[in-house]
């Protein structure tokens, strides 16, 4: 079978670069109530990496490492579990913050008002909608870029 | 004669663009910010979240999210009906 | 019309420029450049409206004291209308696929004979 990914240099580096590339897309996800960032761009910066590897592999030589159904049900994993964190503070009103400021244990603590260093266990739904969102979005434009790429490219050899 | 018609239509949409352009209020003075200076004054206090854009998206303006993740899902699920391979029976 | 309203001019030569492919191109990809254009130059319309003076960005997090912050709401929709315009890119693009594969052209004047 012929791989249609590029030359050896673009796959050395990917494959030294796109642990890193994964792993700072998680850190913005995960810092997204501190620093500019949040759910959607560090999703998409995730998803870059997916969108390297296809390119520098090539639609074949991605077989079996990332399957598509498997993208697709983290994708409606993260949509229903936004909805589902939505849906816990409907005691008072859609989309209420429930754990803000409870003193919980689950991101409960109060921050200082003002500039601050950051207090990383605060913001009560927040960073939990962060990761929610972050997977339902480096999923889902996982998901479209692979079939985007290996969907028309299986047409024309056919 | 119909690309000329539409070079016209052109240029009247752009100089009603750029006439509507010059006349804006100048820039970097927003006059209307009551909701963003809440939004900046009691974030803190009210979502324990220093990045308030976060806030706004994810707490204030919360359906405003729902929707765009129901717009993504939407096109997700529509591309991938779309490149699905047909079965068997149904060619 | 002064220079501090370069950034609104900005916008709307973007947005003018889409309208231009729209009117005057016929590849379908080219139409959904086009598209792109006029989302750049409304995101960035946006972006603009919320802006103040030597604001600093609305994130407390070491932010230096008692200075102005842009205006938020701006910035957090903008952010949802970008992830819009992705999902609506990607969803064009494939039906631009299916059209060349369908059609064998991606010209909008051949595509209107209907075909099959």
């Amino acid at each position: 079978m012929k791989n249609n990914g590029m030359s050896i240099i673009v796959r050395t580096v990917t494959r030294f670069v796109y642990g890193l590339i994964i792993l700072f897309g998680f850190y913005v996800i995960m810092h997204g109530h501190l620093s500019p960032g949040g759910g959607f761009q560090g999703g998409a910066v995730v998803a870059s990496a997916f969108a390297l590897l296809l390119v520098a592999f090539g639609s074949t030589g991605l077989k079996g490492r990332l399957n598509l159904h498997w993208l697709q049900t983290m994708e409606e994993v993260g949509a229903l579990s936004f909805l589902a964190l939505a849906f816990l503070g409907i005691g008072t009103a859609f989309f209420y913050n429930l754990f803000a400021n409870s003193g919980g244990f689950l991101f409960g603590a109060s921050v200082p008002t003002g500039s601050n260093a950051g207090v990383f266990a605060a913001g009560g739904l927040v960073p939990l909608m962060n990761w929610a969102v972050g997977l339902k979005v480096m999923t889902g434009i996982a998901a479209i870029v692979i079939i985007m790429l290996v969907g028309s490219r299986k047409e024309e050899t056919e | 004669m119909r690309k000329v018609a539409l070079f016209v239509a052109f240029l009247f949409v752009g100089a009603f663009l750029l006439l509507g352009v010059a006349d804006m209020r100048p820039f970097g003075e927003p006059q209307i910010a009551d909701m963003d200076d809440y939004y900046i004054a009691n974030t803190q206090r009210e979502v324990a979240v220093n990045n308030v854009v976060t806030a706004v998206v994810f707490d204030y303006r919360g359906f405003d999210t729902l929707g765009e993740a129901t717009v993504l899902f939407a096109a997700v699920v529509g591309i991938l009906a779309l490149f699905r391979k047909p079965r068997e029976d149904e060619r | 019309m002064n220079i501090g309203n370069l950034p609104f001019v900005v916008a709307a030569l973007l947005v003018l420029f889409g309208l231009y492919t729209f009117l005057f191109k016929r590849n379908l990809i080219k139409l959904v450049i086009g598209i792109t254009l006029i989302e750049t130059g409304v995101n960035l319309f946006l972006v603009t409206l919320g802006y103040r003076t030597d604001g600093i960005s609305p994130i407390y997090t070491f932010a230096p004291e008692a200075q102005k912050m842009v205006l938020p709401t701006p910035q957090a929709l903008t952010l949802t209308s970008i992830v819009i315009g992705l999902a609506t890119t990607a969803l064009l693009l494939s039906f631009a696929v299916f059209i060349h594969r369908h059609y064998g052209t991606l010209d909008v004047r051949k595509v209107k004979e209907l075909k099959g």
